[in-house]
């Protein structure tokens, strides 16, 4: 089965890209499963499976999304094993801009949007830096100039990407983007024993654990702190 | 330079040569480094690199491409002397009989109505289709197969695309947007192609504005005007695709006039009998193929003469009611 990553900052289109990405492969003849991940709510399952594809819901509740996410997703393709999909697509949405669900040797998708700000690239981390593919959606909402500028802001950060429009709306660049899902290369057996490409970050403080109180005295394990007084 | 030299030199030597490396660095929120680029990796602390979401040996990887990518945009590009389409089938997998060679500087008008086709050709245009789309269709550049890895650099993308939305999301002025852009596609004189630009674009518009102005504060008709100059002297895109140019605050024929005279080649849908004229020759959408191509004859040619000047009356009955006067008489 091949196994694709798809992030992005939230309502960034992803699941109108894959929509009609899946569309695309299935025109042709393969099939496709989806994963998704989501914090609090998500009615995006439905979504899919309006279109009879199947679809496994995650939502991370309390915990960090992206730790989560990676650990079930070891389970999910194995889900996705026992649905006879050819591609498996996990859709999560990078909700801090540090973590990011890419794994090594499996194709990374990173999704944004032109309408969210041409700094944008530049904030966003390992999710769009180590991404193979970005994904630029929202591109009929602008200018041409700005198109051309956020893409080239997109290329500075990461230029080794493989950089595509797509419109989510129109479909237009999705059946381009199936034919790079459908590449042979991304055939895998297993989750187990693959790397992320990134660390996630190492959180653990007394917040993690339930900790509401403000002041230095709560405080503990790794805490950083600001320099207020210089600068 | 060599990846060795290009790691190793100075990096304020590197900055003589290539000043564009500093974006680099700028755009990932980094310091200029000291020393060369290898010692400044080596020197980033563990935080510093955990803060930055990326492998040290990423980062000189990425460095690289980055200089690669922007030193290829800044040679001159190769230019598009001509494209060619040769037909595939349409929605029903009958063949689509045409091979058409449009050369730079020529005008193809696309018409049929919504859903028969036209954003298909469009998309198998800038993907330099080989075969391997949907409607089979080919497309070759100066008579070649064009290069796969240009599907995906925005440095390499053969075609822009005026659509006839022209809202700005970015909140600045006419001259600040221009000189974003110029800077994102390296140009040498940015300040220059900014002037000429802003020149341009008011040769176009049917009200003229300040350099000053807010792109937010544009009329539909000057941001367009600003849109198809900024098009012509900025975009390295040798084909421009135009959804439709609206007829207000515009002039249309200088409009098409400056594109096609930076030696682009032009591709319009449009259903206005004007813009329609004014091509070379018309593409007929139908089912999802080209059916017809119709070659703009003299009879009609000379009928645009009189066309335009209906037009013209048109807009100058526009022009009396923007000023407050009545019509009683036209």
């Amino acid at each position: 089965m091949r196994f694709v990553t798809v992030s992005g900052p939230p309502s960034s289109g992803k699941t109108s890209v894959i929509l009609k990405t899946i569309e695309a492969l299935t025109q042709s003849g393969m099939k496709s499963g989806v994963v998704k991940f989501d914090c609090l709510y998500t009615d995006d399952d439905k979504l899919y499976e309006a279109k009879g594809i199947p679809v496994k819901k995650g939502l991370s509740g309390a915990l960090c999304p992206d730790h989560y996410f990676v650990s079930n997703v070891s389970e999910s393709f194995e889900w996705g094993k026992k649905q006879g999909v050819d591609i498996l697509i996990s859709e999560s949405a990078g909700l801090c801009n540090r973590c990011s669900p890419h794994i090594k040797e499996i194709l990374a998708v990173c999704v944004i949007d032109n309408l969210s700000g041409i700094n944008t690239p530049k904030k966003i981390g390992p999710m769009l830096k180590s991404a193979d593919i970005v994904i630029i959606t929202k591109g009929d909402i602008v200018s041409q100039a700005e198109r051309e500028v956020f893409a080239s802001r997109v290329a500075a950060v990461n230029p080794k990407a493989s950089i595509m429009h797509v419109n989510g709306i129109t479909g237009q660049g999705a059946f381009e983007l199936s034919t790079l899902f459908a590449d042979e290369e991304t055939e895998t057996d297993t989750l187990n024993g693959k790397s992320l490409r990134f660390s996630m970050p190492s959180a653990l403080c007394s917040y993690c654990l339930g900790e509401k109180r403000i002041g230095a005295e709560y405080q503990m394990g790794n805490v950083r702190k600001m320099d207020v007084d210089n600068g | 330079m060599d990846r060795e030299t290009l790691l190793k030199i100075d990096f304020r030597l590197l900055c003589d040569e290539f000043p564009f490396t500093k974006d680099f660095f700028e755009s990932q929120g980094l310091p200029i480094p000291e020393g060369s680029v290898a010692e400044f990796v080596a020197n980033l602390s563990e935080e510093k690199l955990e803060d930055l979401g990326i492998e040290p040996d990423e980062f000189i990887e990425s460095f690289v491409a980055f200089v690669d990518a922007v030193g290829s945009l800044t040679e001159k590009t190769s230019k598009i002397d001509s494209l060619r389409i040769i037909g595939g089938q349409n929605k029903f997998g009958e063949a689509e009989d045409i091979d058409i060679e449009i050369k730079a500087g020529e005008i193809i008008c696309i018409v049929g109505p919504t859903g028969s086709g036209k954003s298909r050709l469009l998309a198998d245009i800038e993907w330099m289709a080989m075969g391997d789309t949907p409607t089979k269709r080919h497309i070759k550049i100066n008579g070649n197969d064009a290069d796969k890895s240009w599907r995906f650099s925005p440095e390499h993308k053969p075609v822009a695309q005026l659509s006839q939305n022209m809202n700005f999301v970015m909140d600045l002025s006419a001259k600040e947007f221009v000189l974003i852009h110029a800077e994102s596609r390296f140009v040498t004189k940015p300040e220059e192609k900014v002037d000429l630009i802003i020149e341009k674009a008011n040769e176009l518009a049917g009200e003229k504005f300040d350099a000053d102005t807010p792109v937010t504060a544009l009329s539909g008709g000057q941001s367009r005007a600003l849109m198809i100059a900024d098009t012509a002297f900025l975009s390295k895109s040798p084909i421009v695709l135009i959804d439709e140019i609206e007829n207000a605050g515009i002039d249309r024929k200088k409009a098409l006039e400056l594109l096609v005279g930076e030696e682009k080649i032009v591709l319009m849908s449009t259903h206005d009998p004007i813009l329609a004229l004014m091509g070379d020759k018309r593409l007929v959408i139908k089912n999802g193929g080209v059916s017809k191509i119709i070659e703009t004859s003299e009879a009609e040619q000379a009928n645009l003469t009189g066309l335009q000047e209906l037009d013209k009356k048109l807009n100058d009955l526009r022009n009396r009611i923007r000023n407050g006067e009545t019509l009683e008489t036209i």
